[in-house]
């Protein structure tokens, strides 16, 4: 499976299926009088909302499939991990759990909301990564450094939309998600010194928009590396995550 | 645009009237007060509450429209959570674990870093500094400082997360991007401080069980749930 192929294909896609979804989308969206709070909307109408990518450019669409690979990616590590026997401590289960549902969510969340447009779930291949907790901790880490990199990367085509709110609301997730992980390895929760490689590459940066952040505010190169997480492109990510594709 | 203040930020920052940035805020208010009358939008209402100790009522701040608006925006909540976790530092509660004081001397140092970021970059723009009012808080008690700091964590998330599509210039929505997941990992790191090892980081009560999304408030709300921790009344037109 080769994740180029997934995004080159849907390039492909073609106009029916945005404008019947479309068509569904509007009625429940007037349904919702427009005044729609997205932290505890039902799936359905989050739904909807995103369907409107498709009365809007393929560019939204491409981010969300985007989106939707990493999070089959996530699902599959999490529930996978939870079904090895004697790999995750009792005392982390209600914590690796909590990931797994929202994991699950996302999925299906992406899935609905895409419709015909998703693209298929990749198969994947972890290797040894479940032959220990901390290995399973360590690629768990990555994951989720890289999706909340990942979706920052992808902010720019959602401008202004409302999809664009609800990729917000997954990327912050995936940072709690990446905050407790890290927590559970004993690191910090944000991303810091030490943290190197690919999943890290350019967050080493200590200037933002021009304004120099140690002359301006007087801490530390570490603290200012912290205080901003970074993007990544797509082309990183898929580098990323190449080597767990089968 | 992005051009950088003059005067070195304040190290920090319970501001009394007296304080020199309060000081420079009356100016700065004044030069903004200007600016907003003659774009029509001046919008400056009753004062806030009067600070009893000092009998001086602090100004009113309209954060503006349009991105410099959400600039403000972000600026007001960063400027509330540095001079919240700057008094958490300044008068640890009974019984901060050596573990909890490096985390939370962390935390405010971010926070400070991404006020003072803001207000470098909103330059002319920028609202004055903003006077809290943390009397609810009980900085000796562990609980009363760390359900704040959720509070105020998860309302940040919240914010960042609504305010995003109101942004018009993608390079300021991608600095609220960075911004906002270190937020959440703020947000992450005092949930599990409060109960560790448990869902809470991203509980139910926050993170949408059937969804997994996570909060996302119009300035509006965010504002209303604010504007209790500060002194100056906050007013905004932002959509």
């Amino acid at each position: 499976m080769n994740l180029f192929q997934i995004f080159s294909d849907i390039e492909k896609i073609d106009g029916d299926a945005p404008e019947r979804l479309a068509y569904y989308s509007r009625r429940n969206w007037l349904k919702m009088g427009k005044r729609v709070s997205a932290a505890v909307a039902a799936p359905a109408v989050v739904a909807a909302t995103i369907n409107d990518a498709y009365a809007q450019s393929s560019g939204v669409v491409a981010a969300l499939n985007f989106a939707l690979t990493l999070e089959y990616l996530e699902d599959e590590y999490y529930r996978t991990a939870i079904g090895t026997s004697g790999l995750i401590p009792a005392s982390d289960l209600a914590v690796i759990g909590q990931i797994s549902k929202h994991e699950i969510a996302h999925v299906a969340l992406l899935k609905g909301a895409l419709g015909a447009a998703a693209v298929a779930k990749p198969a994947f291949k972890f290797g040894t990564v479940f032959s220990s907790y901390q290995t399973f901790l360590t690629a768990a880490q990555a994951f989720e450094d890289t999706g909340v990199r990942a979706y920052k990367g992808q902010a720019g085509a959602l401008l202004g939309t409302d999809q664009l709110t609800v990729a917000l609301q997954i990327h912050s997730v995936e940072a709690r998600h990446a905050a407790e992980v890290r927590r559970l390895r004993g690191l910090r929760g944000w991303i810091t010194d030490g943290d190197t490689g690919a999943v890290y590459a350019g967050e080493e940066i200590t200037a933002q928009a021009g304004v120099d952040l140690v002359s301006l505010t007087g801490k530390s190169a570490v603290r200012a590396r912290e205080s901003f997480d970074e993007p990544l492109t797509k082309e990183q990510v898929l580098a990323i995550a190449a080597p767990y594709l089968a | 645009m992005l051009t950088q203040q003059n005067e070195k930020p304040g190290t920090d920052t319970l501001l009394s009237p007296e304080h020199p940035s309060m000081i420079l805020g009356r100016r700065l208010f004044l030069r903004y007060a200007g600016y907003t009358a003659a774009a029509g939008t001046l919008l400056v209402t009753a004062c806030g509450k009067t600070d009893l100790a000092t009998g001086v009522s602090p100004q009113a701040v309209d954060l503006g429209t349009g991105d410099i608006g959400i600039l403000n925006y972000a600026y007001a909540l960063e400027q509330l959570e540095a001079a919240f976790y700057t008094q958490v530092i300044a008068t640890p509660y009974s019984g901060m674990s050596a573990d909890e004081m490096t985390i939370l001397t962390e935390i405010r140092d971010h926070e400070i870093i991404h006020r003072d970021f803001f207000k470098a970059a909103i330059g002319s723009a920028a609202i004055m500094g903003l006077t809290p009012n943390f009397g609810a808080i009980n900085f000796n008690d562990r609980t009363s400082v760390l359900t704040t700091a959720r509070t105020f964590e998860d309302l940040g998330v919240s914010a960042y997360n609504g305010a995003g599509k109101l942004i018009k210039d993608v390079n300021y929505l991608l600095l609220a991007g960075k911004i906002v997941s270190v937020e959440a990992r703020h947000a992450a790191t005092i949930r599990d401080l409060l109960s560790a090892k448990t869902a809470a980081f991203a509980g139910d009560d926050v993170v949408a069980p059937t969804t997994g999304l996570d909060g996302a408030l119009m300035p509006s709300a965010v504002l209303a749930a604010a504007q209790p921790f500060v002194q100056n009344r906050i007013t905004a037109n932002l959509g």
